[in-house]
């Protein structure tokens, strides 16, 4: 039996080693894959929610620049600001609030004035069908509406205070998640009844939720900043970079993701 | 560990290499413990780990870490008592099953325990038809702490039954015990201390659990916001009441790690 426990707890330990390799190599894929000196890779830190736009953003980018490598990662705001401040090597970081851009520039991290390149406000999300029946911000206090939102710590959290505050309307929610993507999984699987979520959520999330829009969102939106890091290996290519996603292009993929100008 | 420092130091016959890498190992687990506590701030400890939100998280912990340990001591003694004692086909298979929990990420956990007994699982759109809600309740924090938690009681008490043997239920089933007597009078005080490891081992994991809980029951204070998630949600916004909580919780681990195998260590 005492086998059967240590081979139990070698298991458990082997898995979480693999668990531990396999993670880094999306972070910080800085040279074991690079083929040729001419090959370049080009770090970028993105809060969660820019997964899809800035997936599609650095395929266009690998296109037109021919041996860079774009290694991304993504991950909630403050989660990739306490990283860098820690010394994770992100060459530019592109954040879903102001607020933790602000971490960074305090602490000196960042070249120049970083530049706001989307916004992004709160939506209704509701499962398919929507249950509870839900048409306005006021229907989320219904008694029997189960609803979800983000704690307040996480910026999708602090937006929707803001609006609780503006409209005097108090939410009694079943869960405070401290991911937007918690929310959203909550809506989706019909745990909750409604979530509130960012616009580019219920877009990413398909068919899977239905996405009610109201005015009283309008008093919290949230600015995307992108700023290219002082500890920058390739602080050229991350200017451009920068510059792709602020420039047309860049734009364009970002509307389509239900992103909204800054 | 008291016992070993005192004992005089020998290699015991192994190579002086394995003794350097089992130093290596060691350190692997101590060093980032002990950089946890050199990162707590220590004028404020008292302040961070006593805030209404702190408490909460903890008294919740507390809360549920037991009913979970006594859930697992209901099911999984009879559990353990089949898988030691009885024989039919398909038992390593069951047994394989029932650790499973031991090696599945926590979060898989969670999706299996929504599917199982959320609003739309399989079990759970039959309760909700009879009024009864699970997710986001603290019987779903308690279910989810079950679920990681059992095979640790299982495994110990399994163990521990094998070790023992059954001469002795034998001799007191010959002498006409019926077999609960046997069970109540024989087995359990032969291996008491096999459940209390199990327990104590099953109580630090459901204190721990994470994954399963936030996929499984959410996060709310007072109800299924337990000392990890509240940590995990700290780190955001305040990383020194993280810090300070997780301190907490390693010493909870400590203490009953001193507990388990502090008394065992001579063997």
């Amino acid at each position: 039996m005492r086998k059967v426990v240590l081979s139990a707890l070698a298991v458990v330990g082997a898995v979480s080693l693999l668990a531990g390799c396999a993670s880094p190599s999306t972070g910080s894929g800085n040279g074991a894959s690079q083929t040729s000196v001419v090959d370049q890779t080009l770090t970028v830190f993105a809060a969660a929610s820019l997964k899809g736009t800035f997936t599609e953003l650095a395929s266009e980018f690998e296109k037109s620049h021919p041996g860079v490598t774009v290694s991304l990662t993504f991950a909630g705001s403050a989660d990739l600001v306490s990283q860098i401040i820690e010394g994770a090597p992100a060459d530019v970081v592109a954040f879903a609030d102001e607020k933790n851009m602000a971490k960074l520039t305090d602490a000196k991290l960042i070249r120049g004035t970083p530049q706001l390149f989307a916004s992004n406000t709160l939506e209704i999300a509701v499962p398919r069908g929507n249950p509870a029946d839900i048409t306005s911000f006021q229907d989320l206090t219904k008694p029997d509406a189960k609803v979800v939102i983000c704690a307040e710590q996480v910026p999708c959290g602090s937006a929707t205070t803001k609006i609780e505050q503006a409209t005097g309307i108090t939410l009694s929610p079943v869960s405070e998640e401290s991911a937007v993507t918690d929310v959203l999984g909550k809506v989706s699987s019909g745990e909750a009844d409604a979530g509130l979520v960012y616009v580019t959520d219920v877009e990413a999330a398909g068919d899977a939720v239905e996405g009610i829009t109201f005015p009283e969102a309008a008093g919290a939106v949230n600015k995307y900043p992108v700023g290219v890091t002082v500890g920058a290996a390739q602080p050229e290519l991350a200017a451009e970079f920068a510059t792709l996603i602020a420039g047309a292009e860049g734009q364009k993929i970002l509307a389509s993701a239900g992103f909204a100008k800054p | 560990m008291s016992e070993r420092v005192r004992q005089r130091s020998t290699l015991g016959g192994i190579p002086a290499w394995v003794a350097v890498v089992a130093a290596v190992g060691a350190l692997l687990i101590v060093i980032p413990i002990v950089s946890l506590a050199t990162r707590v701030d220590w004028p404020n400890f008292a302040v961070l780990v006593t805030s209404p939100s702190s408490l909460a998280a903890l008294a919740l912990s507390l809360r549920t870490s037991v009913a979970s340990t006594a859930l697992c001591v209901l099911l999984g003694v009879p559990l353990a008592l089949v898988l030691a004692r009885t024989s039919f086909p398909g038992k390593r298979i069951l047994r394989a099953l029932i650790l499973l929990p031991l090696v599945l990420p926590p979060v898989v956990g969670g999706i299996a325990l929504l599917a199982a007994f959320g609003r739309r699982g399989l079990l759970g759109s039959s309760l909700e038809t009879m009024g009864v809600s699970i997710a986001f309740s603290t019987v779903a924090v308690v279910l989810a702490q079950t679920f990681v938690a059992l095979p640790f009681l299982v495994l110990s008490l399994e163990a521990a039954l094998r070790a023992a043997g059954s001469r002795y239920e034998a001799v007191a089933s010959t002498l006409g015990a019926s077999p609960s007597s046997v069970f109540r009078r024989v087995t359990l005080p032969l291996v008491l201390p096999g459940l209390v490891t199990g327990a104590v081992l099953a109580f630090a994991r459901a204190l721990g659990e994470f994954g399963a809980t936030l996929t499984f029951a959410g996060s709310l204070e007072g109800v299924t916001r337990t000392l990890p998630l509240e940590i995990y949600l700290q780190r955001e916004t305040d990383p020194d009441a993280a810090v300070a909580l997780a301190l907490v919780l390693v010493v909870v681990a400590v203490v009953v790690m001193i507990v388990t195998y502090g008394r065992r260590e001579i063997r």
